[in-house]
């Protein structure tokens, strides 16, 4: 048993240059350690945030887990009040209500004895709390605002968005890798001169566009815009360029179409470049912000980062409803991720986008 | 029990197989009379028509319809309604008493955001790059639980914006936990977001803290293209790892560098979304970039009429630097291509 830890000890620990631990080894596991609690501290803050209560959200200095200060209901007052651990002069310790705070003293009656109140300097007390999670902070905003449309909406245009964007890229991807015809370097310059144009230079413009076909305040005029990719075509053209002409001419001698071959043979074979491109899509159209806040301003075809945007700015002091749909909002693409993680960075990696 | 996973498996993608297959036999009953009538010589421009139809209406058209909105005055969007030729919109851009002082511009807002958004790109590309290479030279190491440390890195790439926006407005609250932790260690306060002072550092570290994964994954991928038998060989003279580092591993990152330095400016010039869900451009003008100036002239300014003709004109000066930014990038990956051929 401790030969083999031993030896994993050794395993792990072994280093290039052997038995001299360099200035650069510490630095680095140093490095990481401040990087995880930077980069993923505060999306778990986020997460165990939205689980608290409000006033446990906006309590100062905050708690880590959702720990609510236990409130009770005392006969002679309307809303309930807080409870706190009172050290009394004598050194016993008495649970009281606190009705409010007067400087550095409070005022706080014994909810056993609601008649008389006493005075209690505040550095003598102690909230009381219980371990609580709110999960109203989830239920109610799906219920009392339109967060459920705001999501099919979302659902909608990712989904439609990424299928209209993999069958026309995928079909001109296929054009321009196994055919030789007349004008494809130009169509090539073309979809490479697109590259050069992002939708910020052109806003006004497509927004003249969208507006023409009658679009604005449609999931349409979301859709639509952003479908042909010029990364999506090149992605998919130089996976295609690599499959084996044989097949082709093959499916040709057994009188395929074209359109056959397409779907039938190019298609499936070029299953690993859709689907990093599809990836891709559903990241760019979940989380698409600047072009569907142009289109959209009516509510009901609000997505979800726009409602939550709007939402934000309606209810600034909301912060429990507003961290419990940023969660949810995040969600998706998390548990995508989690699942495709390996996926997505050697995609990323590979063709240098996002 | 593999092989009934599999099964199912294959089970339901047949399944979810059966309306492409409709469709594209669908399709098929379209496509196979023009086959017979154009030829299979002509059939690719069939299949690359619907991505150029969509290229020429959603590109191409609103990139010569952009020359005419700033060439236009009017406060219509329909061409017919609009006035023709003016440079009315440049002439306004660019009327300044001195181009260094903001304050003597009749678009003192658009001259603003210019100067925020040079400031913005400088620290925000360059420290991005900074921290992108430290992370990956240490990710690259053979540290213990390395891919559980890459995705650690590379998990805020994938936020949308107004989730960065949100999570990080929260937590450099007056009284949010950034606070809280300052004064744990006996510190004051401080109002990142509403201080003018702060707020330009505070949207640049939010905007680091999104983005850096992305650049660190290109670094890392640069940097295990390097050839071992280098390090190897520099191993075996006993050479430092800092000469290491400084004589083998930069030296042959540059190339890389350079394309992930204008990338990332590419990216960084047309900065909009974190900022404008983080301060709104504010307090004052002291965070709103270009993007936002376009955005906030054409389409939400609210009670004055919505100038598209202004807006189209300063995207056009956006478009001129993208324009620059992006051949220098075709240049470059070019160079870079070339010289791995050569090796």
């Amino acid at each position: 048993m401790s030969e083999t830890t031993s030896r994993i000890i050794k395993i792990a620990t072994k280093k290039r240059y052997k038995n001299k631990y360099h200035w650069t080894d510490y630095f680095s596991y140093f490095y990481l350690f401040l990087g995880v609690l930077l980069m993923f501290g505060p999306v778990v803050w986020l997460g165990l945030s939205s689980l608290k209560t409000l006033a446990g959200i906006q309590e100062y200095p905050p708690t880590i887990l959702p720990l609510s200060q236990i409130q009770v209901d005392v006969e002679g007052y309307d809303k309930p009040l807080p409870i706190f651990n009172v050290t009394q002069e004598d050194g016993s310790v008495k649970q009281l209500a606190q009705i409010k705070r007067i400087g550095i003293n409070a005022k706080m009656v014994d909810p056993l004895n609601p008649g008389e109140t006493v005075k209690v300097p505040i550095d003598k007390r102690e909230k009381i709390r219980e371990f609580k999670i709110q999960w109203q902070n989830y239920v109610d905003p799906l219920r009392k605002y339109d967060f459920l449309l705001y999501f099919k909406n979302s659902t909608f245009i990712t989904v439609v968005a990424t299928i209209i964007t993999l069958i026309i890229n995928s079909m001109a991807a296929y054009a321009l890798s196994i055919y030789e015809f007349r004008g494809k370097n130009f169509a090539l310059v073309f979809v490479i001169g697109t590259l050069l144009i992002p939708l910020t230079i052109i806003l006004v413009p497509v927004f003249y566009v969208v507006a023409n076909f009658g679009m604005i305040n449609s999931l349409w005029g979301v859709i639509l815009p952003g479908a042909a990719t010029p990364t999506g075509v090149f992605l998919l053209r130089q996976y295609m360029l690599t499959l084996p002409r044989e097949l082709i001419e093959a499916a040709r001698m057994d009188h395929a179409s074209e359109w056959a071959i397409y779907w039938r043979v190019v298609l499936p074979l070029s299953i690993p470049a859709i689907a990093v491109l599809a990836i891709f899509s559903i990241m760019w159209r979940w989380n698409d912000f600047l072009w569907p806040l142009i289109v959209l301003s009516k509510s009901e075809v609000y997505t979800l980062q726009i409602g939550l945007n709007a939402f934000h700015g309606e209810l600034t002091s909301q912060w429990n409803y507003v961290l419990s749909m940023t969660m949810v909002t995040l969600l998706p693409i998390a548990i995508i991720f989690a699942y495709l993680q390996k996926f997505i960075t050697t995609g990323i990696a590979s063709t240098g986008m996002k | 029990m593999e092989n009934i996973r599999n099964q199912t498996k294959i089970f339901f993608l047949r399944i979810l197989n059966i309306p492409f297959a409709f469709l594209m036999h669908a399709i098929d009953l379209i496509m196979w009379p023009i086959q017979k009538i154009i030829g299979v010589r002509n059939m690719p421009y069939i299949f690359l028509l619907p991505n150029l139809i969509f290229f020429g209406l959603f590109v191409i058209i609103p990139l010569g319809a952009n020359f005419f909105f700033s060439l236009s005055s009017g406060d219509e969007l329909l061409f017919a309604e609009r006035e023709l030729p003016t440079t009315k919109q440049y002439d306004q851009l660019f009327d300044c008493e001195s181009y260094l002082n903001p304050n003597t511009c009749t678009e003192d807002f658009f001259w603003r955001g210019v100067y925020n958004t040079i400031f913005f790109v400088v620290f925000q590309v360059g420290l991005m790059i900074f921290f992108s290479v430290l992370t990956a030279v240490i990710l690259n190491k053979k540290i213990i639980g390395r891919g559980f440390f890459r995705s650690v890195f590379f998990f805020p790439v994938l936020l949308s914006p107004v989730v960065v926006g949100l999570i990080w407005q929260w937590i450099l609250l007056k009284n949010g936990a950034f606070n809280a932790i300052i004064e744990s260690y006996g510190g004051d306060k401080v109002s990142f977001l509403t201080d003018p002072s702060w707020a330009m550092a505070s949207v640049i570290f939010v905007s680091i803290w999104a983005h850096m994964g992305f650049y660190t994954l290109i670094v890392l991928a640069g940097l295990q293209a390097i050839p071992p038998n280098l390090y190897e060989a520099a191993e075996m003279d006993g050479t430092s790892r800092e000469r290491i580092f400084f004589r083998i591993t930069l030296p042959l990152l540059m190339p890389n560098l350079l394309v992930v330095f204008i990338l990332a400016s590419i990216k960084g010039v047309q900065t909009f979304d974190e900022i404008y869900v983080l301060t709104g451009g504010g307090p004052g003008t002291s965070t709103s970039l270009i993007v936002q100036y376009i955005f906030t002239t054409g389409f939400a300014s609210s009670g004055s009429v919505q100038n598209f003709g202004l807006a189209a004109a300063a995207s056009m000066v956006l478009g001129v630097v993208l324009l620059f930014l992006t051949l220098m990038q075709l240049y470059f990956s070019r160079n870079k291509e070339s010289k791995h051929q050569e090796i």
